[in-house]
């Protein structure tokens, strides 16, 4: 089985065909496709597993990773899910990535985060799209190469075909980066969001005026600096919602600013350093 | 069937209490439940003043049951021919709606106006379509239709049934309106206007200049809770330029009742900027989207009819909005 362990290499895999498929079966046009799609009811999870972990063992992360998001979500194009993870005190280990994953997405692979030693981040924040009832996967890589997943199922329809959103006069221009502090909480710890003006194109949306289809635009990576460390890795795909926005706790280490660079998948890229006194 | 007669007769006693100088309900035909019996069946309506007449829609989500029954729709009745204004959320409604003008006048149906997207508005065009109608919307409602329609018709699916939905033809707008567009029904002149991004972002209001009446569509909301797929911005600073429109009444697209004008506004513009308000402080004080939703328009709530429905929703998109102000 061919691994796939970015969102962006999930999202080229998807052939014209499945494309298309996709999206007849988002028009409600469904047709019998070739036999391969599985049984509605068949659980898709064990072989996106394989495939975006090949040879490796998923093991029941329920205690150490929490996916929050609502059972039913209200908007399908902006679904609220956080992750969080709890390491008992005694646990020297530490969290190296989490890979969120939408089970029924086109695109399943949403985003994988990888946190730098020492960062402190044990909670991240972000939006997707969420285009069937689904359940959401979280799989948190530990320093010891150990995997462990935790789910949630989430009701909800239609969100990488869901409009988006209108435009509206004096709109602000894509790349445009905003960057916020939130005060520390008692542990020391403290949150910044990172959020990107960004149409986040799903490749299913279409165009108002030409009547095609948008060929896919979406932020695909961003990396975020405190001072001269590095904290925080994304790389993410179309199933993070239209202008991307991130939360994350950390620890802050003294850096006088924050720096974040990014960069999409038609490759234009945009960045912004953000002093911490000016930053909230 | 008892229960919608009862229902029927209910509205009926309503309408002439409240409003006994000009509302006669004509129509009381009504043979059986939508959908089951749609082809005898015409829309209960109200005629409003001389040509015009209005049908109410449920206030409620669509169900197979009430047919996608839910939104406002108007008829007016010129010299020369019939305009009607929205179609309703099923082919079941449309065909309703066309035995209701029947009913009235035998006059040729000429122009199908769809006041925006939304299927409650635009389900039941295909009962109207035929020679001599021409569709007419926003500029923008074409490009809407294509981009939005194969979503909705996968989304409204389990609501309608596979039966109502296999009926239903998007037909976009052949006539389109692009700032304001008059049409004349012989003796009898309706404004056209077409807005910028409110509650939609293809939304067209219709004024019978004559009897100053004001087919808002979904721009005005009565009773049920006013629902954000455009820009919350876009709406409130639409409001005063709608207020300036020369009506005395209107029907809302949404909410049993006709209103003054523009006094119609005021529930709207304050629930409206009850959600921008709560929004901002929620987003300045650094509060995350998931735990500011449910405090986003609370104050609003025991004030609207499906308050639970799509008060979370219009929330998660001011927010979204308002945060990159
Ligand atoms: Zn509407």
């Amino acid at each position: 089985m061919q691994t796939i362990n970015s969102p962006a290499a999930w999202f080229s895999r998807l052939s014209p065909g499945r494309r298309r498929f996709l999206l007849a079966f988002t028009g409600g046009i469904l047709a019998t496709s070739g036999g391969k799609a599985a049984p509605a009811d068949a659980d898709p999870w064990p072989a996106l597993a394989g495939q975006i972990f090949p040879g490796k063992t998923l093991q029941d992360g329920s205690a150490l990773l929490a996916i929050d998001a609502p059972y039913r979500a209200e908007d399908a194009a902006v679904v609220p899910v956080t992750l969080r993870t709890i390491l008992p005190a005694d646990d020297h280990r530490q969290v190296r990535s989490i890979t969120l994953v939408i089970d029924a997405n086109p695109s399943p692979l949403a985003a994988v985060f990888t946190l730098a030693p020492g960062s402190g981040i044990d909670r991240i924040a972000t939006r997707v799209r969420v285009d069937d009832y689904t359940n959401i996967h979280a799989v948190a890589e530990l320093s010891d190469g150990t995997l462990w997943a935790a789910a949630r199922f989430v009701k909800a329809s239609g969100g990488c075909s869901a409009p988006a959103l209108k435009p509206v006069a004096g709109d602000i221009p894509i790349g445009t980066l905003r960057f916020r502090l939130f005060p520390a909480g008692e542990d020391g710890r403290r949150e910044a969001q990172v959020m990107v003006r960004h149409p986040n194109y799903s490749g299913m949306q279409m165009d108002q005026i030409s009547r095609l289809y948008i060929p896919a635009d979406f932020v695909q990576t961003l990396t975020v600096r405190q001072g001269d460390d590095l904290l925080l890795t994304i790389a993410g795909g179309i199933s993070i919602s239209e202008n991307p926005s991130f939360r994350f706790s950390f620890r802050p280490n003294g850096g006088k600013s924050f720096r974040v660079e990014g960069a999409d998948s038609t490759g234009k890229r945009f960045s912004g350093t953000f002093p911490v006194d000016s930053a909230a | 069937m008892i229960c919608c007669l009862a229902t029927v007769l209910l509205k009926c006693i309503l309408y002439q209490r409240g409003r006994a100088a000009f509302a006669v309900v004509v129509t009381l035909a009504l043979a059986g439940c939508l959908p089951a019996r749609a082809q005898d069946t015409r829309l209960t309506i109200v005629k409003i003043a001389d040509g015009i007449y209005v049908h109410f829609g449920n206030v409620a989500l669509t169900t197979p049951g009430n047919a996608g029954d839910i939104a406002n729709l108007g008829i007016v009745v010129g010299h020369d021919a019939v305009a009607v204004i929205d179609t309703g959320g099923s082919v079941a409604v449309g065909k309703a709606l066309l035995a209701a003008v029947r009913g009235v006048t035998a006059l040729p149906l000429r122009y199908v106006i769809n006041t925006h997207e939304h299927p409650d508005h635009v389900f039941g065009n295909a009962a109207l379509a035929g020679p001599g109608v021409t569709f007419v919307g926003h500029h923008n409602l074409p490009a809407s239709l294509r981009a939005h329609g194969p979503f909705y018709l996968h989304s409204f699916r389990p609501a309608l049934g596979d039966a109502a939905i296999g009926q239903v033809r998007l037909i976009p707008p052949a006539l389109l309106v692009d700032g304001s567009k008059e049409l004349d029904l012989g003796g009898r002149k309706l404004l056209l206007t077409a807005w910028p991004p409110a509650h939609s972002d293809c939304d067209l209001t219709v004024l019978d200049e004559q009897a100053h009446f004001l087919f808002a569509g979904d721009l005005v909301f009565l009773d049920h809770v006013p629902v954000i797929d455009g820009s919350l911005n876009g709406w409130l600073s639409l409001l005063p330029r709608l207020a300036a429109l020369p009506a005395d009444r209107v029907l809302p697209g949404h909410g049993q009742r006709i209103a003054p004008w523009p006094q119609a506004l005021d529930d709207e513009r304050r629930y409206l900027l009850s959600i921008q308000a709560d929004a901002r402080r929620m987003i300045a004080a650094g509060t995350p989207l998931a735990e500011a939703v449910p405090f986003i328009g609370r104050s609003e709530r025991g004030r609207w009819q499906l308050f639970d429905d799509y008060n979370p929703r219009n929330a998660t998109a001011a927010f979204s909005e308002l945060e990159w102000e």
